[in-house]
């Protein structure tokens, strides 16, 4: 009886093992964070019939995971085998680089420091801003309540932070009136919540704050869930650039022998097809100066703002993450000093 | 063939291979996970490992997370005892209803008792706007943080006190009356000592309950640093900066001091039990 069980194991496993050799059935795992779940099933969708189409016989599938952008990281680390990874900051997909599982110049293996679609730091703001909330000076006025997640735990309110902080430095300021500034706007903080959709919901919901920082197409969403008549969008004279790369994982694709798909999927991206799609989503299209077509819709959709580049203003994130947001840092210093 | 005739035989069977079992048992579920924490520390050294557990903002959100912890607690011991004392003594319309709502803390998962919590708290909503006009702020203050940890500890309280309740016999107070007690005298004299140690123990089960949750906390806290920051909150904080072992670190000073706590606890309640014996 035992021995009979154990043959028709066998006998199934091989059988299971010779069968995906030969009909080319491919999954790719796509580990991602919080916002970009819809764009995600758009481009998988198209992605997967523009795949079997160009390969006939093959059938792809692709999961896609969401979270917190530093707690998707951490899992690709604890060994989470995600074919790509497409995070909200380059700190996150560095920090896999260095546990050797992805190259790390992977922001010189795509265009655009491998950024497909970019975004930026903007205001959100209730119906009629009643507190005339024009620029980032308007934060730290007393009495005005700001409500952005904690940098500390959330990628995306990093952008937020180092946004305000450039702001100053912009405008001809130097470190330490920058410090001054981020320490006011802080003390406007009544809630930080652990993440942006957190935040979002204690702006929206519990109508707490006057003013939500988040990124701009999280806003536009808001604003379109929502209502235009409840809420409406402020962007500021100036604002980061939030570039949230995407990589092939080396050491996963290698593994599995899914690097040709894994590679043309995060290509596909930069096709006009993918930048339509990223643009539907409220992201900023990264190649519109080569496509006249998304460039002018890119004009007539999104406010034009300047913007400053993480790597311009601060010199890459590995600096950013030790000054700013490591432990004793100046995000800390601004909460311990009594 | 002589010696087995010495050796003791237990009246039950199976003696040896289920201690072997519970021993094994723990020491995969419970012992090298904690070891494994305590290992990671073990990189940082004694001086990383000092400064990172009296950090300013780590110390505050000690005092935040067991005093909140041990306030709720207390605040359950008795509202459980008395919702216990209900279900138990008294028969009335709905009470199989009640009974069963008592456990609801118990199958919710947390974050949706943090986010529905949140709502009713918060400054417009159901209960937060009577206190809004008095300037009292619940969501997003420390007093949403009890809130919550009051939410998700009450099940503890009434489950391991109501056994007991029903096992005490009413015949026992009847005596205790005939023989000239009052009502007050019956409770503290006859009734509290009998259910004593199990009160310490749904006491005890709500605080570690309180001190580990996190997800129904983060929602209603607000996650102020040295205001509204739980300690669970700042290992995350850790983590999120890949800074494996500073979370390890606060996470076995937590372990320390909730296992003296408990400790402190079991011995009390080996205490009342032994005073009651005796």
């Amino acid at each position: 009886m035992v021995r009979k069980l154990a043959f028709s194991l066998l006998a199934a496993g091989t059988f299971g093992i010779a069968g995906t050799a030969t009909a080319a059935d491919y999954t790719l795992l796509n580990v991602s964070y919080d916002p970009t779940r819809e764009l995600y099933q758009d481009v998988n969708t198209r992605f997967i019939k523009q795949w079997e189409a160009k390969n006939p016989g093959d059938k792809l599938t692709i999961r896609q995971s969401h979270g917190g952008s530093g707690k998707q990281a951490r899992s690709v680390i604890d060994g989470l085998e995600a074919d790509v990874v497409t995070l909200a900051l380059g700190y996150d997909i560095d920090a896999i680089a260095e546990r050797g599982l992805l190259s790390k110049d992977y922001q010189k293996k795509l265009p655009n420091n491998a950024s497909p679609y970019v975004s930026t730091i903007v205001f959100l703001v209730r119906k009629g801003n009643p507190k005339n909330i024009k620029d980032w000076n308007d934060l730290i006025k007393p009495g005005v309540a700001v409500i952005t997640p904690n940098p500390k735990t959330s990628g995306g309110a990093r952008w937020n932070y180092l946004a305000a902080w450039g702001y100053v430095l912009k405008n001809g300021g130097n470190e330490a009136q920058a410090k001054e500034f981020i320490g006011k706007l802080f003390k406007n903080v009544p809630i930080l919540d652990t993440g942006a959709r957190g935040s979002t919901t204690t702006f929206v919901e519990r109508g707490q704050g006057d003013v939500l920082l988040a990124w701009e197409n999280e806003a536009y969403l808001a604003v379109k869930e929502l209502g235009p008549e409840k809420f409406e969008i402020v962007t500021p004279s100036i604002s980061i650039l939030a570039e949230p790369p995407v990589a092939v994982v080396d050491k996963v694709v290698d593994k599995r022998g899914t690097r040709k798909i894994a590679q043309a999927y995060l290509e596909y991206l930069y096709t006009p097809e993918g930048q339509e799609l990223a643009f539907k989503h409220y992201y900023r299209p990264a190649l519109t100066e080569k496509d006249p077509f998304l460039a002018t819709r890119n004009k007539n959709t999104f406010t034009k703002v300047k913007l400053f580049s993480i790597d311009e203003v601060f010199g890459g994130w590995s600096k950013v993450q030790k000054a700013h947001f490591g432990d004793g840092g100046i995000f800390d210093q601004i909460y311990e000093k009594k | 063939m002589s010696t087995t005739t010495f050796r003791k035989h237990n009246v039950l069977p199976g003696f040896n291979i289920s201690l072997g079992y519970t021993l094994l048992y723990l020491c995969l579920i419970v012992l090298i996970p904690l070891s494994a924490a305590f290992f990671k520390t073990y990189e940082m050294g004694w001086q990383g490992f000092w400064a990172t557990v009296t950090a300013p903002r780590v110390i505050a959100s000690y005092k935040l997370s067991f005093g909140t912890s041990l306030l709720a607690a207390t605040i359950n011991a008795f509202s459980g005892l008395l919702i216990a004392w209900v279900l138990v003594r008294y028969d009335f319309w709905g009470r199989r209803f009640i009974d069963a709502l008592v456990d609801l803390p118990f199958a919710l998962p947390t974050a949706v008792a943090g986010i529905a919590l949140t709502a009713i708290y918060a400054g417009n909503g159901w209960i937060g706007q009577f206190f809004e006009p008095y300037g009292i702020k619940i969501a997003f203050t420390p007093l949403g943080i009890l809130v919550a940890l009051t939410f998700i500890g009450l099940p503890f309280v009434v489950r391991t006190v109501q056994p007991v309740l029903e096992d005490l016999e009413t015949e026992l107070e009847e005596a205790a009356a005939s023989l000239g007690a009052d009502r007050l005298q019956t409770f503290l004299r006859v009734i509290l000592p009998a259910i004593g140690p199990a009160l310490i123990t749904g006491f005890a089960l709500a605080f570690a309950r309180a001190v580990g949750e996190y997800g129904s906390v983060i929602f209603i806290a607000g996650n102020v640093p040295m205001v509204s920051e739980i300690t669970p909150l700042l290992i995350i904080t850790k983590l999120e900066q890949y800074d494996y072992a500073g979370a390890t670190a606060i996470a076995v000073s937590m372990l320390v001091v909730s296992f003296v706590l408990l400790l402190i606890i079991n011995l009390l309640q080996g205490w009342t039990k032994k005073r009651r014996e005796a």
